[in-house]
């Protein structure tokens, strides 16, 4: 007996064992509790609520919905909002990142004050600080009828940014975006010498696509670009970006250009000294050592800090809540407080910003496994 | 028969300085020139603002919003409400007194001679110890202020500083798990530190506040702060805990195989070998990690807590200062800049330091 005690190979195994039982054993008691005291305040268990309305409005959303929809499709117009704001926040602050990192690498010292300064303020202010004083600036704006205009085609108002649009529908939108993939990846296929060819041809074949679908499809008065114009108090036409939105975009993105920036400068300056210096020997010039040799090496650095980044920022959007944005954790929050189905509920958002985060992480993962330098590391 | 060339010396002068960092291509001048003139109009404008044409007090308050600069009057007038919260008036002085210790605490962790296994949890403890007795009171003629009244900067600092403290040991557990030799622990230990991670920090302080009462029986509710405490608590340690594993594969493993060799047991291995070499190189991203968690403790705003994010929005809400909403964001932003900007100033030295010290 004391030697199966003494013995190593039963000692881990009964640890291990242990260990299991007790995390099961925790698991299956949160759930009997739990089922007992939602089942105290008679709601049903179970996820047949999903097809019953809501019976509550969405202030934004980009699919039809309103206090007639079912549960599944205003956690679904959460989701989309969730991941509207968060993709274009990921596309401007990488472009503003990306400005900021090249001001604080230039030789001229006034440039790399200004981005330091930047990076230093913006960096150093909580994202949700920032995001309601982008919103109590929005929302201090003028009315409509005393807006401020730009050149009469833009107006901001305390109602949110009025812009011109293209006159384009849902579908026509999807369309073009799945017709750029699918450019993407017709050249990539093009084995040519002339590989050089291949970006002005994608950027061509895209913007030919868009003409014709702005100009086919669509009603003989409507015009190809709709400009909001003040009817009354509030404005027609264009595409009208409420203050909510507005001030999350904005929010973060200044917050995450500062982060992304750094990680942009850092990769930049990772790139070794000495293989900048031979391109230069080899006689190339500034631009080619720049296009050949830094930035493939630099964008190899930064992709996993570049990636964690995005699923930060992507997790980051659930702010908007403080400044009512319906994000995909707001319309739970709101769906919890109003069906009382918790576990459920949890166990959705948990999932949705799992299968989200994970499919940028996977993309990354992706791209970072293609540009891998090949041979011996 | 070859004929030597000096080297060319560096040109000396303010004239070379300038023209080496300002101009010295005519793309870079014109930058410069653009630039320049932009920098200096904001400067102008916002010295003019902030400083020049600003109202300092609550006297001179009619003036305010009237083309004149900022309105500091806000701050004189609500600056109590935005630092302590509803904290009982007269009892002010120990929420001063109990941040200047926590404050106090941050700053000698920071000395090195302060780093060591005994030393620095047994600062943060009596620290930290200090700062709930005064903050509650109820002894030695101190009234009791229970944590529903608590607010403003020092709540701000009660969360910091509880998450640090309830997170750092529970990180060393979550690292040492995920290393564990026994498959079955490091596997289900890594599973729970992803599926954290993967969620949004909000998501999981909600969980915390309204959902966790809903699961557990009566007895272990506990009150709302402490339960988010907790749950931010864990989400600090997992971050952290990835953050010590890094250390701890950067210690060779020779020296744990030498510490078995000797016979060493596992918890000296740890404490006398692992712990200290893991902390010492990832000491950066640890106060990266700490610099990152003051700014998240704004988040509890969203959950109803009154810190000091919570606090100046109430201190524009309702009534006069409405329109004053840039001075008292301005000034959250200051005191947050403060803390964030003076610890990460501190981490980037002592990278410095290590950096100088390996080479």
């Amino acid at each position: 007996m004391t030697k199966l005690f003494t013995s190593q190979k039963f000692r881990r195994t009964a640890v291990q064992v242990l260990f299991v039982a007790a995390v099961v054993l925790f698991i299956l008691a949160t759930i009997i509790v739990g089922r007992t005291n939602i089942a105290d305040q008679g709601i049903a268990t179970g996820f047949g609520f999903l097809n019953q309305t809501t019976g509550w409005p969405v202030s934004f959303s980009l699919t039809d919905v309103g206090p007639r929809s079912t549960y599944t499709e205003v956690l679904f117009a959460g989701l989309l909002n969730t991941m509207l704001v968060g993709f274009m926040t990921l596309f401007f602050a990488t472009l503003l990142g990306l400005f900021l990192a090249l001001m604080r690498i230039s030789s001229n010292s006034l440039m790399k004050l200004v981005g330091t300064t930047y990076v230093e303020v913006f960096r150093n202010v909580p994202v949700i600080l920032q995001v309601f004083f982008w919103y109590a600036i929005l929302t201090h704006l003028p009315g409509p009828r005393q807006a401020y205009s730009l050149a009469d085609i833009a107006f901001f108002s305390n109602r949110g940014l009025m812009l011109p649009a293209p006159s384009l529908s849902g579908l026509d939108i999807l369309i073009f975006l799945v017709g750029c993939v699918a450019i993407g990846f017709g050249l990539k296929s093009i084995k040519s010498k002339k590989t050089g060819l291949r970006l002005p041809l994608a950027i061509i074949a895209a913007v030919a696509l868009f003409v014709i679908l702005l100009v086919t499809g669509r009603d003989a008065d409507v015009p190809l670009w709709s400009v909001p114009e003040l009817k009354g108090l509030r404005f027609v036409g264009g595409v009208s970006l409420k203050p909510e939105f507005s001030a999350l975009l904005i929010g973060l993105t200044l917050f995450g250009a500062s982060y992304i920036g750094e990680i942009i400068r850092g990769g930049l300056m990772s790139v070794d000294k000495g293989k900048l210096e031979a391109g230069s020997a080899l006689g190339m010039s500034a631009f080619q050592i720049n296009r050949y040799i830094r930035i493939p090496l630099a964008f190899r650095a930064m992709l996993p800090s570049l990636s964690n980044q995005y699923i930060w920022l992507m997790k980051g959007t659930t702010v908007g809540i403080a400044i009512g944005y319906p994000d995909y954790f707001a319309i739970v929050s709101t769906s919890i407080n109003q069906s009382g189905q918790t576990m459920e509920l949890l166990a959705l958002l948990m999932g949705g910003f799992i299968v989200v985060n994970y499919s940028i992480g996977f993309a990354m993962n992706l791209l970072n496994s293609r540009l891998k330098l090949k041979g011996r590391s | 028969m070859s004929t030597s060339v000096v080297p060319p010396l560096p040109k000396q002068g303010f004239g070379n300085w300038l023209k080496k960092h300002f101009f010295s291509t005519w793309l870079n001048s014109v930058f410069t020139v653009i630039f320049g003139a932009v920098l200096i109009w904001m400067c102008i404008k916002l010295s003019n603002w902030a400083i020049l044409d600003a109202i300092w007090s609550v006297d001179n308050k009619e003036h305010c919003g009237h083309g004149a600069g900022a309105c500091w009057a806000v701050i004189q007038d609500r600056g109590r409400l935005i630092m302590f919260g509803l904290y009982p008036y007269e009892e002010q002085w120990r929420s001063t007194l109990a941040c200047l210790i926590v404050i106090l605490t941050i700053g000698l962790s920071c000395l090195p001679s302060f780093w060591s296994i005994k030393k620095l949890p047994a600062l943060w403890v009596i620290g930290f110890g200090t700062f709930v007795l005064l903050m509650r009171g109820g002894f030695a003629g101190l009234p009791l202020v229970t944590s529903e009244q608590w607010g403003g900067l020092s709540l701000t600092i009660f969360i910091f500083s509880a998450v640090f403290v309830l997170g750092m040991p529970l990180a060393v557990v979550f690292a040492l798990a995920r290393r564990s030799s026994l498959p079955v622990i490091a596997k289900g230990t890594g599973l729970f530190i992803d599926l954290v991670r993967s969620l949004p920090l909000l998501t999981i302080l909600f969980a915390a506040a309204v959902v966790v009462p809903l699961l557990v029986p009566d007895w272990l509710e506990g009150n709302k702060l402490g339960r988010v405490v907790v749950a931010f608590a864990v989400f600090f340690a997992v971050y952290q805990a990835e953050i010590i594993r890094a250390g701890l594969q950067s210690t060779s493993q020779g020296q744990e195989e030498a510490a078995a060799a000797l016979g060493m047991p596992y918890w000296s291995l740890v404490v006398d070998i692992l712990l200290p070499q893991a902390f010492r190189n990832t000491l950066p991203s640890t106060i990266n990690q700490a610099v990152i968690t003051f700014k998240e403790t704004s988040i509890v705003t969203i959950i109803g807590f009154f810190e000091v994010m919570a606090s100046g929005n109430a201190a524009i809400g309702g009534g006069e200062w409405t329109e004053q909403f840039v001075e008292v964001y301005v000034f959250l932003a200051l005191v947050y800049f403060v803390f964030v900007f003076g610890l990460s100033r501190y981490g980037a030295w002592l990278e410095n330091r290590m950096r100088v010290g390996h080479a």
